[in-house]
């Protein structure tokens, strides 16, 4: 190499399409071949975890939403468990079997972003298009149960804010039966497709020692081949009653962790299916009104329903003093809550652990010594979303 | 001194007959492309502009054209405009020697492929001036990418080139056509055809090959500082080239203005007619193509284009000589 060589430094996004949100990436390249991947973060950060600390844990809700705007459900989930060990009170079974049904749901859909999106950043663009109109059927479970699409506020520490409405159960038992026949079509155009093998097979390999070291986790870590699933080694609400695998890849490379994205898909539409025949009739929130609102007919004829609810909207609930930590499987890994409650109404601390933080660690372990073109695929398979990582 | 102005006349005239039509294949080309990447995607495409969305493409030439031309301050501002002229008028120069049927041609020259190989080549500087000219580090590298795949592609699009002249016997285009008379070249010449139309669009830089380009990893490759019309005039020569390889591929094996078989009601249609289909038909071919595969790699592109394509081609025209020569069918 001659004295004067420099590297190029590449400044790639925030203003980027293929930036997954406001990434800023200082590539360092030489010709085309990645010398060093430096994310800048920090462009999105819009200080969650200090606002929550203003807020009631009723009003932090909808903030866990906003983590992960791809997958809100999974991350209130952690939330509500959370605030359920420090209260020391357990949902009612109907409510649990619903928040994982909307968890797996949540996981679908997370899925049938990052597969296409990860397909759009090799080059084609067609199964974006084919699987939004597949997420937007799903979307409208979501909307059926909370009134939005994304934002929906829906899991609630003790149970979830309301009961199914009617019918929907069939809906979802007539869509999720025929929606393993999307996937199908899906991996036809993908998971054969010569070019896209070229571009995706021993692409960014994560071995299992880099992958645990780096401490990665969901299908990132399970394409390296560690069978690590929250929802398999420490059950949270009704996991442990249903039958599930847990796919696991081989090499770590980029086109694993596909594989692994895809087959879950299937898996979540085995719960989904469980939960739906298994569903127990009950109700949905604990039946205890110093965490719960009353009902609204109780409330026209009593008036400790009334002080209740004037309570538990303006002043919020009590936790016990204490300190948590409850994670669950969300799509992207391991998304975890550590809830410190001082015994006020407001949490006193509230640190997230988010999946897509972590994982962005290794991006410059796996694109080092790839080719430029390289990089936008990884980051695609990855699956990170800069609502968590800047949170 | 009146015959010379009447010629020239005449001669502006007969360009105009050509360029006019090319432009608005152009846009009936950009409306076609997103009617038919709309269907493959499950949705609707342009339909808004015009009866069926068809006026489309010249409402976004409008909005081009009355946009403001933005010169970065660090451009060499004269290449920089000059790099999107020299690339629409190659690929509206090369439209000379394209019969369309066999009296219809501006210059019936004898040589007429090395004519439009030459023009095709000149293309790549096109891109390279602009992506230099930009002084930015996308386009630069979306330049550099494009001069290592036009000439790993030019290769092997020479020898395709050379095998159909073997056959022929002549470099003149109404030459090649008329010798498919009886048999189109696709047939006996199967494989260098799919080879030509696979180096087609790597020559026009489409899906899979669109690697000066790739929005995935440059943005929008050697074009990413332009707006405006000088923007337009890329958009414009990407399409038209892609219109030239078409009628290329169609002169050089899909027998140009001849019926698919020579019988009654079909050789009553006008040739004209059965040019233009045969064009469209490929142009479907490249749209589809974008729809369904995912992009190459600048390496993988290389790889293809030297290691398969161009020892693949090698053998094949002396494997196409050597059987011509041994049975005697070698063209005088």
């Amino acid at each position: 190499m001659s004295e004067n060589f420099k590297p190029v430094t590449l400044n790639f996004g925030p203003q980027h399409p293929a930036a997954h949100g406001v990434l800023r990436l200082l590539v360092q390249l030489e010709g085309e071949v990645v010398n060093k991947a430096e994310p800048h973060i920090g462009l999105l950060h819009r200080g969650t975890e200090k606002l929550i600390e203003q807020k009631t844990y009723t009003q932090a809700i909808p903030y866990f939403d906003r983590l992960d705007y791809v997958s809100p459900m999974c991350q209130e989930h952690a939330f509500a468990l959370a605030v359920e060990n420090l209260l020391n009170i357990e949902a009612p079974k109907r409510a649990q079997y619903i928040r994982v049904m909307f968890a797996e749901v949540t996981r679908i859909l997370n899925h049938l972003l990052n597969i296409p999106a990860f397909a759009m950043d090799i080059g084609a663009a067609t199964p974006m298009l084919w699987a939004f109109e597949e997420r937007e059927k799903m979307l409208e479970f979501h909307e059926a149960v909370s009134g939005a699409r994304f934002h929906a506020a829906y899991f609630r520490p003790g149970g979830v804010h309301q009961d199914l409405p009617e019918n929907l159960l069939e809906k979802m038992k007539n869509y999720f039966t025929n929606f393993p026949k999307f996937i199908d079509t899906l991996e036809e155009l993908l998971t054969e497709n010569r070019i896209f093998k070229q571009r995706s097979v021993d692409i960014g390999i994560l071995k299992k020692d880099d992958a645990i070291r780096l401490s990665c986790s969901g299908p990132v870590l399970r394409a390296s081949g560690v069978a690590w699933d929250l929802r398999k080694s420490q059950p949270y609400d009704v996991y442990e009653d249903l039958d599930f695998d847990i796919p696991v890849g081989k090499t770590g490379d980029t086109y694993d962790r596909y594989l692994v994205r895809m087959e879950e898909m299937r898996e979540s539409v085995k719960i989904i299916l469980q939960c739906i025949e298994n569903i127990p009739e009950g109700p949905v929130m604990v039946e205890n009104n110093k965490i719960t609102p009353p009902k609204r007919s109780e409330m026209k004829n009593s008036m400790e329903a009334i002080i209740h609810h004037f309570k538990l909207f303006t002043e919020g609930y009590r936790v016990p003093e204490g300190i948590t930590y409850k994670s669950v499987e969300a799509p992207k890994g391991e998304f975890g809550v550590v809830l410190v409650s001082d015994g006020s109404s407001k949490p006193y601390r509230c640190k997230l652990r988010a999946p897509g933080f972590v994982h962005l660690q290794a991006l410059h372990f796996l694109s080092k010594g790839h080719q430029l073109a390289d990089v936008p695929s990884i980051l695609g398979s990855l699956d990170i979303v800069f609502g968590e990582v800047d949170r | 001194m009146t015959s010379l102005s009447f010629e020239l006349t005449i001669g502006i005239l007969k360009i105009f007959s050509f360029v006019v039509p090319v432009l608005v294949s152009v846009a009936l080309l950009v409306y076609l492309e997103r009617k038919v990447l709309g269907a493959v995607q499950l949705r609707k495409g342009p339909n808004v502009v015009g009866p069926f969305g068809i006026l489309q493409s010249f409402a976004d030439v409008l909005k081009l054209l009355t946009k403001e031309n933005l010169l970065p301050s660090s451009s060499n501002k004269f290449l920089f405009i000059f790099a999107p002229m020299l690339t629409l008028i190659l690929s509206l120069i090369a439209w000379a020697v394209i019969p369309i049927s066999s009296t219809y041609v501006i210059a019936n020259i004898n040589i007429g492929i090395l004519y439009l190989f030459a023009v095709s080549s000149f293309g790549v500087y096109g891109v390279i001036i602009a992506g230099w000219a930009s002084n930015s580090k996308y386009p630069f590298l979306g330049a550099l990418r494009s001069a290592a795949q036009m000439i790993s592609y030019e290769v092997s699009i020479g020898f395709v080139i050379i095998t159909v002249l073997i056959c022929v016997g002549s470099l003149n285009l109404i030459d090649i056509v008329e010798s498919q008379k009886n048999m189109w070249f696709a047939i006996p010449l199967l494989p260098m055809f799919v080879i030509f139309i696979i180096s087609a669009l790597a020559e026009t830089n489409r899906l899979p090959f669109d690697l000066p380009e790739d929005e995935a990893t440059l943005v929008a490759g050697f074009f990413t500082e332009y707006s405006s019309i000088s923007f337009g005039l890329f958009f414009l020569a990407e399409y038209a080239n892609m219109i030239l390889m078409s009628s290329l591929t169609v002169i050089l094996f899909l027998g140009g203005w001849y019926p698919p078989i020579d019988i009654f009601p079909l050789n009553a249609i006008p040739g004209i007619f059965w040019f233009v289909i045969k064009v469209f038909l490929i142009l479907f071919v490249f749209l589809w193509v974008r729809a369904t595969f995912p992009r190459y790699r600048y390496d993988q592109l290389m790889r293809l284009g030297w290691k398969i394509f161009l020892p693949f081609t090698l053998i094949w025209v002396v494997i196409t000589s050597a059987f011509l020569f041994y049975f005697g069918l070698l063209p005088n």
